[in-house]
């Protein structure tokens, strides 16, 4: 009796450890930015889902393309019936891993710099990137915060000729999460 | 024995504790509570063909459609099919609020001013709310400025009026087929003669199915329920196909009614498409954005 209530105190004293080093966030942003010769085209993400484990750097992100918000609703609807398709591909996703995680110390607030590598998807297309950028240990809050380039044809997105001044073959994306304890 | 038991408890429930360890980050964010997901681009346009669609603009987005239909096919070589004649409307549409537009428009037929309000009253929807079509009302009042032709005789200003309402029910069934049932009534305050109706009911379909991602293929018909008037005129049938460029919609279609408001192609068609009384037509769309969303 002793034993199966040592061994429950203990599967309980794990499911705290396990859910403690999780930090995760629903209000994710995440906005891109095409600069072409005839107009700029912005969009916005608010509702991005992203969770870090911060025990084994693992730092994966959903993000549901319908949530693009566009100033021309217009744009928002191509985005979504052309370009991605988001009826056939709902989320792009991320998933990888924190390299450097030896620089960074959880414990104590400060910002750090962060290599991320993974596995980045977009509509049926999944590449793999690398890319830096900071995260800012709080008390119970990690915000991490990125910016990078991708590529339009790595992800099957085709641009027609006739809006090729339109839109530009390089993305920029740029990713601001504010991850909180679990 | 107890202690064995003890450890065999012990191992099972490490092992469960580790797959709960190595369970996926992904997992956590599927724990998702389901939003409302609306539809969208049930048509391309804001008209199927000549009639209007489920759409509206989007909120702060001004439409300028220019409407035009070519003379008859059946004119022949010397009239060249009917290119040498245009009725033309241009109109303006826009979004003031997420469910209701307002528009203006002036059409040669008839030398006709129109106004009308579309609002949304249902929208499609899955998800945390699932409603299977989308409902919208229209009105629309349209002034006939042609000269009296009577003068001599006591004419006043509302014989010039007439009105046309109408239910949209549109259902957009997956991203290649959508289809709209519209109920719709039209009141004419004069009519020709008095045994005409003032009163008219007809029921419109609908329907696009897309070809490819920028050009959907468009069908329309609206058949009259009053007798009288169905005896009189033709139904319409109009055959169409969108074409979509960046900030543009280009419809190209064919149809047997010459002009382009609803009271006037439900009511008053004449064309037969079995005689050739085929008008072919486009209605170009420029989106213009008014006012910019926060994002």
């Amino acid at each position: 009796m002793k034993s199966l209530f040592s061994t429950f105190s203990l599967i309980l004293l794990m499911s705290i450890s396990l859910t403690a080093q999780n930090y995760i966030t629903r209000t994710g942003y995440i906005r891109f930015y095409s600069e072409a010769p005839l107009e700029n085209i912005e969009a916005v993400n608010r509702q991005v889902n992203s969770a870090l484990n911060i025990e084994t750097g693992e730092f994966v992100f959903r993000v549901l393309m319908r949530s693009f918000n566009f100033e021309k609703a217009l744009m928002q609807e191509h985005f979504n019936e052309n370009y991605v398709e988001s009826h056939k591909y709902p989320n792009a996703s991320f998933q990888g891993k924190i390299t450097n995680l030896d620089e960074i110390d959880f414990s104590a607030p400060g910002t750090y710099n962060a290599v991320v590598e993974g596995e980045l998807t977009i509509k049926d297309a999944t590449n793999s990137i690398k890319e830096t950028g900071t995260l800012e240990v709080k008390a119970d809050e990690i915000t991490g915060k990125t910016v990078f380039t991708i590529l339009l044809e790595d992800y099957n997105i085709e641009i027609p000729s006739a809006v090729s001044r339109n839109i530009s073959e390089e993305i920029e994306i740029t990713v601001d999460v504010e991850l909180k304890k679990m | 024995m107890k202690k064995l038991s003890g450890i065999c408890f012990f191992v099972f429930f490490l092992t469960l504790g580790q797959n709960a360890f190595s369970q996926d980050l992904f997992d956590l964010l599927e724990e998702e509570e389901p939003v409302v997901e609306y539809s969208f681009a049930t048509f391309k346009t804001t008209r199927v063909v000549n009639g209007q669609s489920i759409e509206n603009p989007a909120v702060g987005e001004l439409k300028f459609i220019v409407s035009h239909h070519f003379g008859r096919l059946n004119e022949g070589a010397y009239q060249l099919w009917g290119l040498d004649q245009s009725t033309i409307r241009l109109g303006l549409e826009y979004g003031l609020t997420e469910r209701l537009a307002l528009s203006v428009g002036r059409s040669s037929f008839e030398k006709t001013f129109d106004g009308f309000a579309k609002y949304k009253i249902l929208r499609q929807s899955k998800g945390a709310k699932v409603m299977p079509v989308s409902v919208s009302v229209f009105s629309g009042i349209y002034l006939n400025s042609l000269e009296w032709r009577y003068p001599d005789r006591t004419n006043y200003f509302t014989s010039r009026l007439s009105f046309a309402h109408q239910l949209l029910i549109a259902r957009k069934f997956s991203n290649t087929f959508s289809f709209q049932l519209v109920p719709t009534m039209v009141h004419k305050n004069l009519v020709e003669e008095i045994s005409d109706p003032n009163d008219i009911f007809a029921l419109g379909y609908g329907g696009r199915v897309r070809l490819t991602n920028r050009i959907t293929f468009n069908a329309e018909y609206y058949q009259l329920l009053t007798q009288k008037t169905a005896s009189e005129f033709k139904n319409m049938l109009s055959l169409g196909f969108d074409l979509e460029t960046g900030g543009h919609v280009f419809q190209l279609h064919f149809t047997n009614a010459q002009p382009m408001f609803e009271r006037a192609f439900i009511t008053e068609t004449r064309g037969d498409w079995l005689k050739g009384d085929i008008y072919f037509g486009f209605n170009i769309v420029r989106v213009f954005t008014i006012k910019k969303p926060e994002l």
